[in-house]
């Protein structure tokens, strides 16, 4: 027999009540846990695929969907560059380096980007297996992609037009994976890798270069670009661009004979082949005044910052979490009522057999702390229920949130913020039983016996 | 064993009750009589350590029990006084064993899980060891209170009005016993009562 076996079971002897606060509690911590764990690993994905990249630049359009399309590969890119334009930017004396990117198709949802080997070496991308793309149509994919499709080295398939489901597929130009990456828990992994020009051929029999991404509604490989583009633009930000890019996104469109021949060298394809986007790294501190402005008022592209734009993307989030953040404190601090009250009723219960513990030689430090103690056990129980709630959830939530952040999240990942959680906990139990536990110390055991 | 002289109680408001001196040998038992209201179960109080005189001091067991403080003196009571409420209450989230044992531990006993059963298997209760008190009869919890008062082997057993709420069997039972393990351990009976039929039992009265 101790205290805490004797709170134990008197918490035990209150199922009704003990079971409402824990479930108060658990809600409370489990929410704020659960935000904890979100905001995270959404953090950690952002922050990691940043990868120092300094600008990107696109067709003209929401700055914000430039960088989570060509940095993140989440939202729909804003349309294409030409060739000319993206060399006149290689070629800047600002710029210290690009890394071109072209997209427009996927396979079973996951997007095939054409590129050059720096873009994976940017991410520090190791093999697993096999080697980086060469030739035309070959492609290394991520780990993610490998292990949710079954795909191995040697495999072949024939990729969708556009980011969603297939409904068009380019069954004459299947794709070899040549490779598979190591897993690296970036962007990367979640992508399939070719060379631009493989892109390019893929699209061969319609307009050059990679197409405006359909979101799986064309039925047909016509590309209607001006208006399968600018209407998912309208609900964006364009921080004062207009919509030029609808312009120049026709200036290629006549030439469709496009001969097998790669040049080998994809920079000097000629001005009629497109990419969707540049990464672009700033020779030095003045290019970051300097190159934005030139490209977003001398050029028909659009340029911008990602560290920016995801401070902007934080900050609007940030409002929602916060809202959800104070819910979860008020639910905490209604299941410390819950067990502020429960234990105070319980003491006009108990009254008699706290004063005879008294008489059995019980101390009022003792039953102080007995009091106290059935205050924590019910904040560190409702603290563990709440904590298994929230790693829970997360792992069912990352089977849905993998796909829209391109990110794979976890439950069973613990934060040092969930330490401060418990001792928030512990504060709350204890705060709950003090006044309960001085009025049980403070028994007048004679009057209470003599009644 | 058990000695109080020129003490005095006074509630808050009213005129101060005095005590007149009284003193029991060990092993002696004793009724303490008296008409209600003149403050019988003030005075077991007092005895018992739970209401601290106004003035005069209470010798029990060699100790002046008035000169300790709070919690020196719940220490000394568990392990000298036991005491029988005429309500008898248990904590109600522990049985019948598990109480006897709280008192074991409450009184900074070792805890004693053979004296325990023994003790209730001499009262009877030997098949109601892992029962909830409230599933008991009236009987059989005077009886479980008693146990509890004297598992600790108490030097003074202080007992208020135990047989009033029971039924003549009963009553005569819990006397009994009371007697029996008084005298078992050598300890000295004080009953506080109205009760017409326990004075047939005891010669030593002290009438207030």
């Amino acid at each position: 027999m101790n205290l805490l076996g004797l709170s134990w079971k008197n918490i035990k002897n209150e199922p009704l009540s003990t079971l409402l606060s824990l479930i108060l509690f658990a809600l409370g911590v489990g929410l704020i846990s659960l935000l904890l764990l979100m905001n995270k690993q959404i953090d950690n994905q952002f922050e990691k695929n940043l990868a120092g990249v300094n600008l990107v630049v696109g067709a003209k359009g929401s700055p914000m969907q430039l960088i989570l399309s060509s940095i993140y590969h989440i939202d729909f890119p804003t349309g294409n560059i030409s060739l000319k334009e993206a060399n006149m930017i290689r070629k800047n004396p600002l710029v210290k380096k690009v890394i071109p990117l072209a997209m427009g198709d996927s396979y079973k949802t996951y997007r095939i980007i054409g590129s050059n080997h720096a873009y994976a070496s940017l991410y520090e991308m190791e093999l697993e297996e096999g080697r980086l793309w060469q030739s035309d149509f070959e492609v290394t994919i991520g780990s993610t992609v490998a292990k949710a499709l079954g795909l191995k080295v040697g495999d072949s398939f024939v990729s969708a037009h556009g980011f969603g489901e297939a409904i068009m597929n380019h069954e004459d130009h299947p794709f070899k994976v040549v490779g598979i990456f190591k897993k690296n828990k970036r962007v990367l992994d979640q992508l399939i890798l070719s060379n631009i020009e493989s892109v390019w051929k893929s699209h061969d029999h319609g307009p050059p270069a990679t197409n405006k991404p359909s979101k799986g509604k064309e039925s047909n490989h016509d590309h209607k670009e001006g208006d399968g583009h600018d209407h998912s633009h309208d609900g964006h930000d364009h921080e004062g661009h207009d919509h030029a890019h609808d312009d120049h996104d026709h200036g290629s469109h006549d030439h469709h004979d496009h001969s097998a021949s790669t040049p080998v060298n994809f920079w000097e394809a000629g001005d009629t082949k497109e990419v969707t986007s540049l990464l672009v790294f700033y020779r030095n501190p003045i290019a970051a005044v300097k190159l934005p402005r030139f490209v977003n008022d001398r050029t028909d592209m659009q340029a911008a910052a990602p560290a920016f734009e995801i401070a902007r993307l934080s900050e609007m989030m940030g409002v929602g979490q916060q809202a959800l953040r104070w819910l979860a404190i008020v639910i905490i601090l209604v299941s410390g009522l819950s067990v502020f009250i429960s234990l105070f009723n319980s003491l006009k219960k108990r009254r008699y057999e706290l004063a005879i513990m008294r008489v059995m030689g019980g101390s009022r430090a003792k039953l102080f702390l007995l009091l106290i103690l059935e205050g924590l056990i019910i904040a560190i129980l409702g603290y563990l229920l709440g904590i298994i709630l929230s790693h829970v959830a997360m792992e069912v939530l990352a089977r849905y949130m993998q796909e829209s952040y391109q990110y794979e999240f976890s439950g069973r990942i613990f934060l040092k913020e969930e330490w401060w959680l418990l001792a928030g906990a512990l504060l709350v139990g204890l705060l709950a039983a003090i006044l309960p536990a001085i009025s049980a110390s403070s028994t007048d055991i004679s009057k209470t016996l003599s009644k | 064993m058990v000695s109080a002289s020129n003490i005095s109680y006074q509630y808050s408001g009213q005129e101060a009750i005095s005590f007149k001196p009284f003193e029991c040998k060990e092993n002696s038992h004793w009724l303490l009589l008296g008409q209600s209201g003149c403050g019988k179960t003030t005075l077991l109080h007092m005895l018992a350590g739970l209401l601290k005189p106004a003035s005069g001091s209470i010798e029990i067991a060699g100790t002046d029990i008035t000169k300790l403080n709070t919690s020196k003196l719940d220490h000394f009571r568990g392990q000298h006084i036991g005491v029988v409420f005429q309500q008898p209450h248990f904590v109600q989230s522990l049985t019948v064993a598990e109480n006897l044992r709280l008192a074991q531990y409450l009184a900074g006993a070792q805890e004693d899980g053979k004296r325990i059963k023994s003790l209730l298997e001499s009262l009877n209760l030997g098949h109601k060891l892992n029962v909830k008190p409230k599933e008991l009869s009236q009987g059989e919890q005077q009886r479980v209170a008693i146990a509890r008062a004297i598992v600790n082997q108490p030097k003074v057993i202080l007992a208020d009005e135990p047989t009033s709420a029971l039924d003549d069997t009963n009553a005569l039972e819990v006397i009994q016993l009371l007697e029996t393990q008084a005298n078992e351990q050598k300890a000295t009976l004080l009953i506080v009562t109205h009760d017409q039929r326990l004075k047939n039992h005891f010669p030593n009265r002290i009438q207030l």
